[in-house]
């Protein structure tokens, strides 16, 4: 089978930065994908690349087997690849129901007002934002505002979906909430490709993590493989035993 | 749909009633102070395209009407093409040219391309005084004969003022369709944050383009016909450059981003002015007041009286557009 996303030999300098230096790796359907890294690693950079905000400096990108490397990131959302920003980047004196609907509208189906207007009030109500559709996006706390991200993400239709840090700045109560809508989405036959910190949460979700240091990939493979890999250890996670102790917590 | 919003009806019985009230009265000075209403109408109103709706301050904006008005007067006078014909031509030829600059110049963002818009109508203007055809820095005056075509002086000062007049609606109709319309969402999308919206899919080059060359075309039209009326051009009185910045006070004095607002900042901003500059006590004073009360709104209620009336009455919003 070919996989869904495949990245291969990515590059991407800022100046005198290596920020992703010959990244390959690839992603199948209905696959959730985690990624991780100490901050500065370079993980948001390659999501970047990814969807077309940065051009690739080397390496070529392929998505449902078409060459997407430097398109713009507007004809990527309509080949099928949304998604939510790290800080989030709301609409903010438009309500939650029109900053959907700008996802429903412009996404993969590229639909017409009224239909788009349907699939956001769906996609609210996948999320549990249904009851704010008519506030400004302004109004919203930073756990509905992450939210709103993947609202607007799931109503382009995609066939994947790249989640940035969704559950950072959450409660643990709001983590539980979000992680059951990753799960969600994932068993609607959309793939996923996430940057997360909340280890706990990356290690149940993932079926396979990819690690990145210094731009580099350090590692790939399923979550408990990874967390015993000591390069790993040594550049992120810092404790040998976290692999077990994460499973005694889940 | 259009036809369902109450707002429709509202433009379209205001300019009724823009054109009846003087035919009625068969008042002229009236009928000159209104077409003075109707033109400041358009300017805001299609101003309101580009800082209302996409969130690109035009400090030139007053260049589209200049240029129109220099291609419908060569046109109709030099060509001696009918004037519907000439004003609709100036449109369309300056909406190409600002397509073409717009491609250019709204790679600038922010304050970028609000400067590159007074480089734009600086450069403009500069060309004009001196470009023989349309009479460098003199200008153009229209003939006397070429109102007999339009069945004498009288006549066309009145057709003249019912085409303004029609302009002037169909800038407020443009605003509406525009507002409500999925071409209007992608431009809420860019004026709230450019970058969110191309990664939303928005094809954020293309509609800016296409926006900056829509709020082009109707001002275009109105500078054909009101210089036509006027019976002259000349690149000062073309391009002024404070007529420009006093649209954009009328855009914030109403509500920027609505179309009643547009409409009703320009409407009673042009009666202020009007009232100011005859008014032997404040004569050449009107810019000091235009400049306090943008200042004003600008602090304490920057939605404009639209802005304004919406927080008053939350309802408001869902009539008034």
């Amino acid at each position: 089978m070919t996989p869904l996303l495949e990245v291969s030999g990515v590059s991407k300098r800022f100046g005198g930065l290596q920020a992703v230096s010959d990244v390959s790796f690839s992603l199948g359907e209905r696959e959730i994908l985690g990624l991780i890294g100490p901050n500065g690693a370079g993980k948001t950079t390659l999501f970047n690349v990814v969807n077309g905000v940065y051009k690739a400096d080397k390496g070529t990108i392929k998505f449902a087997g078409e060459d997407i490397t430097n398109r713009p990131p507007n004809e990527v959302v309509h080949l099928g690849l949304a998604r939510t920003h790290q800080i989030v980047k709301p609409l903010q004196d438009m309500t939650v129901l029109e900053n959907v609907t700008v996802g429903a509208c412009f996404g993969r189906e590229y639909l017409a007002l009224q239909p788009a207007r349907k699939v956001a009030l769906e996609v609210l109500e996948r999320v549990g934002l249904a009851k704010s559709a008519e506030m400004s996006a302004r109004s919203l706390t930073i756990a509905g505002k992450k939210r709103l991200e993947v609202a607007r993400a799931l109503a382009a239709h995609p066939k994947l979906l790249l989640l940035d840090e969704v559950l950072a700045g959450l409660n643990p109560t709001e983590i539980t909430y979000m992680i059951g809508i990753v799960r969600d989405i994932r068993d609607s036959g959309i793939s996923v490709f996430m940057i997360e910190h909340v280890m706990q949460a990356i290690m149940s979700l993932s079926d396979r993590l990819v690690v990145l240091s210094f731009g580099q990939k350090l590692a790939e493979g399923h979550p408990e493989e990874v967390a015993r890999d000591p390069q790993v250890i040594e550049a992120y996670l810092g404790d040998p035993d976290i692999a077990e102790k994460l499973k005694e917590n889940d | 749909m259009i036809l369902r919003r109450p707002v429709f009806w509202l433009i379209l019985v205001f300019a009724a009633l823009m054109a009846f009230v003087p035919l009625h009265a068969n008042n002229v000075s009236m009928r000159e102070d209104l077409i003075l209403v109707a033109i400041a109408i358009i300017l805001a109103s299609n101003l309101n395209l580009m800082i209302g709706y996409t969130g690109y301050v035009n400090f030139g904006h007053i260049v589209f009407y200049g240029l129109g008005g220099y291609v419908g007067l060569y046109l109709a006078t030099v060509r001696s093409w009918n004037l519907v014909l000439a004003a609709l031509t100036a449109g369309l030829v300056v909406s190409l040219f600002a397509l073409a600059l717009g491609m250019g110049i709204l790679r600038l963002r922010g304050a970028y391309f609000a400067l590159a818009t007074i480089g734009v109508l600086q450069a403009v203007q500069s060309f004009v005084a001196n470009f023989d055809p349309w009479g460098r820095s003199t200008g153009m005056y229209v003939a006397f004969d070429a109102y007999e075509r339009l069945g004498g002086a009288r006549h066309a000062l009145w057709t003249t003022y019912f085409l303004v007049i029609g302009v002037m609606a169909l800038s407020m109709i443009l605003s509406l369709g525009i507002k409500i319309s999925k071409f209007g969402l992608g431009l809420f999308a860019i004026r709230e944050d450019e970058d969110a919206a191309l990664v939303l899919g928005v094809n954020t080059t293309v509609f800016k383009a296409i926006i900056y060359s829509v709020s082009a075309f109707l001002p275009a039209v109105a500078g054909a016909l009101m210089f036509y009326k006027n019976g002259m051009i000349d690149p000062s009185i073309a391009f002024e450059f404070m007529l420009s910045l006093e649209g954009i006070v009328m855009l914030m004095l109403g509500g920027k981003g609505t179309v009643v607002g547009a409409a009703l900042g320009g409407g009673l901003y042009e009666k202020l002015r009007s009232y100011l500059l005859t008014s032997p006590k404040f004569s050449n004073f009107q810019l000091v007041i235009a400049g306090g009360l943008l200042l004003l709104v600008v602090l304490f209620a920057p939605g404009g009286l639209i802005g304004w009336l919406y927080r008053l009455v939350p309802r408001a919003r869902k009539v008034i557009e």
